[in-house]
């Protein structure tokens, strides 16, 4: 009985309390949460990961607010019927650079963890203007407006600070040349060795069907289209990360 | 507890608390549920020692059984692959006229191939191949760049106008708004509806046949059938890919339109894209 005794006091002291639902708390936290960060197979390095390029970054920007992530999950699961249907199941490393992720257990769309690729910029640009023309049976909105807003690239630079605030690997080469590699991607007669070599596996070229303007299209179509292609899964051994 | 207090009423012992004299009964848990309670510490200790569970120093514990997610699904695949093991390498090693020749594995063939197209083509021709503007119409017999199935493979394969592959299928329509003028481009589009139906004005076809004959016979042919070595759609028939209208002629001689699909071997395989062949051939045509 000595124990729920002092259980009493406990009960009947408010701050007692709260130290001690903190403390109960904490351990469950620490438990669950703090092994994350360091055992070997939550933080598996894979080679082929970069940050994203100015021109994605601004695209995922547009991603994102326009709540694509409501009806689009981000996250391959390691089951047959995903696997089969998607492709390679999505690893934590390939969100190491998504503040915040985009990973989501309801899917109204499609999962598109590794939609880049998969369809040509002109479908991507038809399917966002009337995705009805292409999927009949698809329910997604029309956002055919991106092709007519520009795109505002003003706060590019500011935009990869804040990510590197974060800890994304952003240099400041990358930082210095933002404003001009988010034009460059998207201009076809521009010189994007730059880009390319800051951004391996950046898809260059006209995005939205019209290289003369830079649009919201450009860029959030710069992004679908390199989701999930930076890790080449032919040399990638997924045995070693078995869990 | 110093205020023990049973109620006079029910026997049962009160929870010690009283406010403004009134008592709360302290009931016991019900058995059962005390039990199944206890039942369930038992089972997640057992499932502790059966599964991964305790974070350890550099890893956590495997568990008896060793389980894995990932081992589990690639258990998984391996199965698959075990089930259609006859089929898939016979599919490996067989021409696609050989595939096509052999009743059974022919079937084989068409359905892996339409279990792909479902998961892969079927947001660009639609689920059912039937096609959209800027899309073929896959289930007829008018083929863009060949019909005969190792044509098909190669579409699959590698792709139209795709950049990331050497092998890829190309062919340009040039802009004819910098060749010709507006009212010359109003002409050949009269004439090339005139193939099919009826232009808006009859009195263009005549100089809009001579201009076909100097701009785009060059492609679509004299008879303006089409090249498939090109890609060059046959204007001939009254299979549109961009809209039949004189409009919609006349645009796609001022900006042509240049669809693009992605090259798949890298991505499904050599033998999924043989399926897929294989299927796409098997839905109209038979070339």
């Amino acid at each position: 009985m000595s124990i729920l005794d002092k259980h009493a006091t406990l009960e009947r002291n408010a701050t007692l309390l709260l130290v001690g639902s903190l403390l109960v708390v904490s351990i469950g936290g620490i438990v669950e949460i703090a092994p994350l960060f360091y055992l070997e197979n939550t933080i598996e390095k894979v080679e082929g990961m970069r940050p994203y390029s100015p021109l994605e970054l601004a695209g995922r920007d547009i991603y994102v607010r326009e709540g694509c992530y409501v009806c689009h999950s981000q996250m391959i699961r390691p089951f047959r019927d995903e696997v089969e249907r998607y492709g390679h199941y999505s690893l934590a490393a390939e969100s190491m650079y998504d503040h915040p992720f985009q990973w989501g257990s309801k899917r109204t769309g499609p999962d598109l963890a590794r939609v880049g690729d998969r369809y040509s910029n002109e479908w991507h640009v038809q399917h966002m203007i009337e995705p009805r023309s292409v999927v009949p049976e698809s329910v997604m909105p029309s956002y055919g407006f991106l092709k007519d807003t520009p795109l505002d690239v003003r706060n590019v630079a500011a935009a990869l600070k804040a990510n590197s605030a974060v800890g994304v690997p952003y240099t400041d080469e990358m930082i210095e040349n933002a404003a001009a590699d988010i034009k460059a991607q998207a201009d076809p007669n521009a010189d994007t060795s730059g880009v390319e070599a800051r951004y391996p596996k950046a898809k260059l070229g006209d995005f939205d069907g019209d290289p003369q303007k830079l649009t919201e299209m450009d860029a959030l179509v710069a992004y679908l289209q390199m989701l999930g292609t930076l890790v080449d899964f032919s040399t990638y051994d997924d045995t070693t990360g078995y869990r | 507890m110093a205020d023990k207090h049973v109620d006079e009423i029910s026997g049962v012992e009160t929870t010690g608390h009283e406010w403004d004299g009134i008592r709360e009964l302290n009931n016991p848990m019900p058995r059962w549920w005390v039990y199944t309670f206890y039942a369930t510490i038992i089972w997640s200790i057992g499932y502790m020692v059966v599964y991964p569970a305790v974070p350890l120093l550099t890893d956590a514990t495997k568990g008896v059984i060793g389980y894995s997610s990932r081992a589990e699904l690639s258990a998984e695949l391996a199965d698959a692959k075990t089930a259609q093991a006859g089929n898939l390498e016979k599919i490996a090693a067989s021409s696609l006229d050989q595939i096509i020749a052999d009743p059974q594995l022919h079937q084989f063939a068409v359905a892996a191939g339409a279990s792909a197209f479902k998961g892969n083509c079927a947001p660009g021709p639609g689920s059912g191949a039937a096609g959209s503007a800027g899309f073929p119409h896959l289930n007829d017999d008018d083929r863009l760049w060949g019909g005969k199935p190792e044509e098909i493979y190669q579409t699959v394969a590698h792709g139209i106008r795709y950049t990331g592959d050497d092998d890829t299928r190309v062919s340009e329509m040039p802009s004819f708004a910098e060749i010709l003028q507006p009212e010359e481009i109003k002409q050949t589009a009269a004439y090339v509806v005139s193939l099919t139906g009826t232009p808006s004005d009859a009195a263009l076809v005549e100089p809009g046949k001579a201009l076909f004959e100097a701009n785009c016979a060059s492609c679509h042919g004299a008879d303006a059938k089409g090249n498939r070595e090109f890609g060059a759609p046959d204007l001939a028939d009254a299979l549109w890919l961009n809209g039949d209208s004189e409009q919609a002629i006349v645009a796609q001689m001022k900006a042509p339109k240049h669809g693009v699909m992605p090259a798949w071997l890298p991505r499904l395989g050599d033998t999924t894209v043989k399926q897929l062949a294989v299927f796409v051939h098997s839905l109209g045509g038979g070339e």
